[in-house]
């Protein structure tokens, strides 16, 4: 299928990319969310800047204590990164069961966060790390937190002229962390999606893609495992979702169950 | 806009709508129907191509992301081995041999894929194998003969890898005709 006709522009480096992107039109990084969506008709941007192919954007490293992830980099290049598989091991664990394949091929982590689906899987994983999403725009660079980025259903604090550019992963020793997903058999999306990381000092931050059409840090569960109760009060604070793939009763057991596989993963 | 590919070895520098999906450049302007569309949604794998080397579903890429980058298609498979003839690939082998197609719709997405695989990863176990094609999807087979058909390519992959030296750079042309042409159909009685 095709789709509308619009104008398509190449940008070869993060300024050229913001400069583009002021004068109208959307980013244009792996194309897997942003292209599909355009091809049903559901997205119809004017124009598009390709930031595909710039430099700045890809590539993995450490920072200090922090692990620096490119907004280009793809699914596939996080999974097979030794940096991130030694670093933040659910990152790489995640990454490889995005999609299939060729999605990981050509997706990437930045296209997801800007994309917020609520049913990704990228939203939980930087939520549960504690990540930091840094954005480039016309008046320079802003770093926002991962709980303050996801705002509602496919929106976030990223202005319409601003480009991610990084993901910063405070690397903790000694933390333990796992994602583990209930996904829809055919695409692979989350329909309960559970991050936790469990730091050094026993304490969990526990976080949850596809629940809420919004990904959210489930603070209440924290709470009561990091005060050594069971976790009663699993996405009490939000309301949950309910579609063909899962009933909200159901999705909100397999939150509860997938949670357990998850804090049995880091145990 | 003008884009410059280089398909199967062969550079061809193309005008096409900034909107022109690569699967549909490759099809409609360069007449290689081998790679197949068979879903909107970027599910089935049908149109799984190499770009740069990498298996991408050329539906969900424009072709103007291809630009400056080595395509590969399904008719770039067979190893071209004199000016006049050519071996099948290893895994168009196996498919025949094991009976990995039905109507061979999804085939030469399957075929991409799996190509893909074995060059990371020579001796696929089974479940990797079936792990790999979740991208693809078959409605004839169930499956287990394409994965027999892999398994029978990993074990006689001696060949080298399909053509891809560089040759002079030409317009489009037809190579192939289209499955399709309507306005040339011939009445008969
Ligand atoms: C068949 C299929 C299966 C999938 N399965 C899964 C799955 O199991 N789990 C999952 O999480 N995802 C899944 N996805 C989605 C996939 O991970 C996408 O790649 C991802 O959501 C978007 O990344 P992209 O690079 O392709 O972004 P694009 O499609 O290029 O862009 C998406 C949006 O982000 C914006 N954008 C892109 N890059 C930037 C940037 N650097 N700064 C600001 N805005 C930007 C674009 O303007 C657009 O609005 C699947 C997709 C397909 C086609
Ligand atoms: S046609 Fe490309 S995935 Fe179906
Ligand atoms: S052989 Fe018919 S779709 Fe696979």
């Amino acid at each position: 299928m095709i789709t509308y006709p619009f104008q398509y522009k190449r940008a070869g480096s993060i300024s050229e990319a913001v400069a583009l992107l002021a004068e109208g039109g959307k980013a244009l990084s792996g194309g897997h969310s942003l292209i599909p969506s355009m091809k049903l008709r559901l997205n119809a941007p004017d124009a598009l800047v390709d930031v595909g192919r710039i430099a700045e954007l890809k590539g993995i490293r450490l920072d200090g204590n922090e692990l620096v992830i490119g907004a280009g980099s793809t699914h596939g290049d996080i999974a097979s990164s030794g940096l991130v598989q030694q670093h933040v091991p659910m990152f790489a664990e995640g990454a490889g069961h995005i999609g299939d394949p060729a999605v990981r091929n050509r997706g990437t982590i930045g296209g997801s966060l800007a994309h917020a689906d609520p049913s990704a899987d990228w939203p939980a994983m930087v939520l549960a790390a504690d990540a930091t999403i840094v954005v480039e725009g016309p008046s320079g660079s802003r770093s926002i937190k991962a709980t303050d980025f996801f705002t509602s259903m496919f929106e976030t604090a990223l202005a319409a002229d601003e480009l991610i550019t990084e993901v910063r992963v405070p690397v903790e020793n000694g933390a333990r962390m796992t994602y583990q997903k209930f996904s829809q058999p055919a695409s692979r999306y989350a329909i309960v999606g559970c991050a936790v990381v469990k730091s050094a000092d026993g304490k969990v931050r526990v976080a949850f893609s596809g629940v809420s059409d919004t990904p959210f840090r489930d603070t209440a569960v924290e709470e009561q495992l990091n005060s050594g109760q069971s976790a009663t009060s699993v996405a009490s604070g939000v309301s949950v979702m309910s579609d063909h793939y899962a009933s909200e009763e159901y999705r909100r057991h397999l939150a509860n169950v997938f949670l357990k596989r998850a804090l049995n993963a880091v145990a | 806009m003008q884009i410059q590919v280089t398909v199967n070895g062969k550079t061809r520098k193309s005008e096409v709508e900034d909107r022109t999906l690569l699967v549909h450049y490759l099809r409609d302007q360069l007449h290689l129907t081998g790679t197949h569309v068979g879903c909107d949604t970027s599910s089935c794998g049908a149109c799984t191509v190499h770009v740069d080397g990498v298996a991408v579903k050329s539906c969900t890429l424009l072709a103007a992301q291809a630009d400056g980058c080595a395509v590969t298609t399904i008719e770039g498979m067979a190893i071209q081995d004199s000016p006049t003839t050519s071996q099948l690939h290893p895994l168009q082998e196996g498919f025949k041999e094991c009976h990995g197609l039905q109507c061979g719709f999804c085939t030469p997405g399957m075929i991409m894929t799996a190509a893909d695989l074995l060059k990371h990863n020579p001796n696929p176990s089974e479940a990797e194998i079936r792990e790999a094609l979740e991208g693809n999807i078959c409605r004839c087979t169930g499956y287990h003969n394409i994965v027999k058909a892999i398994q029978w390519a990993a074990t006689h992959s001696t060949k080298p890898e399909p053509n891809q030296q560089e040759e002079p750079v030409v317009a489009d042309e037809h190579l192939f005709t289209n499955d399709v042409t309507t306005g040339e159909v011939v009445e008969t009685h």
